[in-house]
């Protein structure tokens, strides 16, 4: 998993440097939680992508999509080299979650605060359905300002939905800045645990921390579990790790290339460790 | 046609239903969850008032109360969608619409999930609720969304006549409910399809277009005109969107005057929408009933229509000035 948390960053930028600019910050610092829910937890099937008895997954923070699609692109939901049409005209892969356009994109986001909302729809619609499936979400720091978030927390909590996991990828900054001094969080897991969620904090760096904690989240009988990932910020590419700027920045051509070679350098240091 | 009175001079006014609307409503919800387990209904705490509580008691794992939270009602029924289902959100128009836009327009429309929207109490109906409750924009702002169907039904008989296509159709549908309404214009025999216009009487001289409560306005307001010898076509115009362009131009053609009547804003709504598909195809003389940019305030619905000049006697005095007598 770690290696493939190392492979998605390295998608990721070639994916964003061959367009020159993009949601880099937010993208980077993900890659470790969807190397383990794409590779070790979620129950699904890249060759049937609308299959009904899959897990799914909401991107609540849409701007992450080209860590997202670079997942997708290595699991084989649709042709690799689509990763270079990244914001492009007529693309599959837009700058924001389209689960119209994107084949194992299970719902659209983007106006942030929305995706969970969806994510808890489709928990309680597994309920419904009586459908032994599990919905996971990703939110982000910044986007937890939003009250809807808040709302979608109550509710889930309110109806016990269990099979819901969420995560925030708590990487500390915005657009704007840094979060404390925009609008702080704090304190973050305090405030889920008011909302009556099952909470558990880990290293969003660590993929057996984060493993461990879906396992407890799964393991939840009357509540739902949000994961708070400790993020860096454009972890791994040294131009943009913890910089705010990082949110949606261009890449030069040498940045790039020397960033991918020191994340490959780093893949082989994982090789035969940890394949999956 | 079924409608026998497509060629009648006159036509008869409108009468009182036992019932209200919502209790159609309900009815006719409750019915066809028993035979569709993929129904799934959402309120935002107003279940008390649009009669889905009966829903509760017989389906309560397929009632879904959010709380006062219209924002997360309408993720939550993308959500549901998304899962296969068919989830039926209700609130009060205001809050249905504009209170949850950037939800409905990215969560459902943009993300082309085909969720049922239902608002009460449309425009003056909203009566003592007040200017907070009075939506004159929903219709309005759920018109710009691609992929949003907009239907009005004006009595129980169309309602009953367009249920099971509003619950089935394959886009996300806007339905304006008129929730404590007795109105009956139709008499049960007619078929109304979304998206098609439906001739209510057939006439040469100006064609009268209405929507919902106007309905009741407007035939009056034709047989006022008829009385004077005015040969009056009068159209129903129950779906906003996707509009009925070719009915529209034939009576443009026909008749060469239209007044459009509607419980909502002139700006956006059914006058405006006419207004388009006449400029664009065959322009015609078009005069607009309807509310003339303001804000609702408390009132029973007559004397809203007084106050706001959208009685059948307005539409009448409209339809006179464009025919210059």
């Amino acid at each position: 998993m770690k290696r493939k948390a190392t492979q998605i960053r390295i998608i990721t930028l070639e994916m964003i440097g061959h367009l020159g600019v993009g949601h880099i910050g937010g993208s980077l610092s993900i890659a470790e939680v969807l190397a383990v829910l794409y590779y070790k937890v979620m129950r699904i099937d890249p060759k049937n992508p609308k299959w009904d008895e899959r897990d799914r997954f909401v991107l609540s923070k849409g701007h992450a999509g080209p860590a997202l699609y670079s997942v997708l692109a290595d699991l084989g939901y649709f042709p690799y080299d689509w990763i270079y049409t990244l914001n492009k005209p007529n693309t599959n892969l837009p700058s924001h979650c389209d689960r119209l356009k994107t084949p194992g994109v299970d719902m659209t986001a983007g106006s942030l605060g929305q995706g969970l909302s969806a994510a808890v729809g489709m928990a309680l619609g597994a309920k419904i359905r009586k459908m032994d499936i599990r919905v996971f979400a990703l939110i982000g720091d910044g986007e937890s300002q939003e009250g809807q978030i808040w709302e979608a927390a109550m509710f889930a909590s309110h109806n016990k939905l269990n099979n819901l996991i969420a995560f925030t990828d708590y990487n500390k900054m915005q657009i704007d800045g840094y979060i404390h001094e925009v609008n702080n969080l704090e304190p973050l897991a305090d405030k889920w645990r008011a909302f009556n969620w099952h909470v558990v904090e880990v290293d969003g760096h660590n993929v057996e921390q984060i493993y461990n904690a879906i396992r407890e989240g799964m393991a939840q009988q009357e509540k739902p579990t949000m994961i708070i990932l400790h993020t860096i910020k454009g972890k791994g590419a040294f131009f943009a790790e913890g910089k705010v700027a990082s949110h949606n920045m261009p890449i030069k051509e040498e940045e790039l290339r020397i960033a991918v070679e020191t994340l490959k350098k780093e893949m082989e240091q994982f090789k035969g460790a940890d394949t999956k | 046609m079924s409608n026998k009175n497509i060629e009648a001079r006159k036509l008869p006014l409108p009468t009182q239903d036992e019932r209200e609307i919502r209790d159609v409503y309900g009815e006719l919800l409750l019915s066809l969850a028993e035979e569709d387990e993929r129904i799934v209904v959402l309120n935002a705490d107003l279940a008390r008032s649009d009669s889905t509580l009966k829903f509760k008691e017989r389906f309560p794992d397929r009632f879904i109360d959010v709380g006062v939270a219209e924002a997360n009602m309408m993720g939550i029924a993308a959500g549901l969608a998304n899962m296969g289902l068919i989830p039926i959100a209700h609130s009060f128009t205001p809050f249905a619409t504009r209170r949850a836009y950037d939800q409905i327009t990215i969560s459902i429309a943009y993300a082309g999930l085909p969720v049922k929207i239902v608002g009460t109490d449309p425009g003056v109906t909203a009566e003592l609720n007040g200017g907070t409750h009075m939506s004159f924009e929903d219709a309005g702002i759920m018109r710009n969304l691609p992929n949003m169907v907009i239907v009005e039904p004006a009595d129980t008989h169309q309602l009953r006549s367009l249920f099971k296509q509003i619950i089935y159709h394959n886009r996300p549908v806007y339905t304006r409910l008129y929730r404590r309404r007795k109105d009956r214009f139709f008499n049960g025999n007619e078929n109304f399809e979304i998206g098609k216009i439906f001739t209510m009487k057939d006439g040469k001289d100006i064609t009268i277009i209405a929507s919902g409560l106007m309905v009741g306005q407007s035939i009056i307001a034709t047989n006022m005109l008829e009385d004077e010898g005015i040969s009056v076509r009068l159209l129903n115009m129950h779906t906003l969107k996707p509009v009925d362009e070719e009915t529209i131009v034939k009576a443009a053609k026909e008749t060469g005057r239209i007044v459009v009547a509607e419980n909502h804003s002139i700006l956006n709504g059914w006058g405006s929408a006419v207004c388009e598909v006449v400029t664009e195809y065959y322009p015609v003389p078009v005069a607009r009933i309807g509310v003339r940019d303001h804000f609702g305030e408390v009132g029973l619905t007559d004397f809203l229509l007084e106050k706001y000049k959208m009685t059948a006697k307005d539409i009448y005095t409209a339809a006179k000035k464009l025919l210059n007598i």
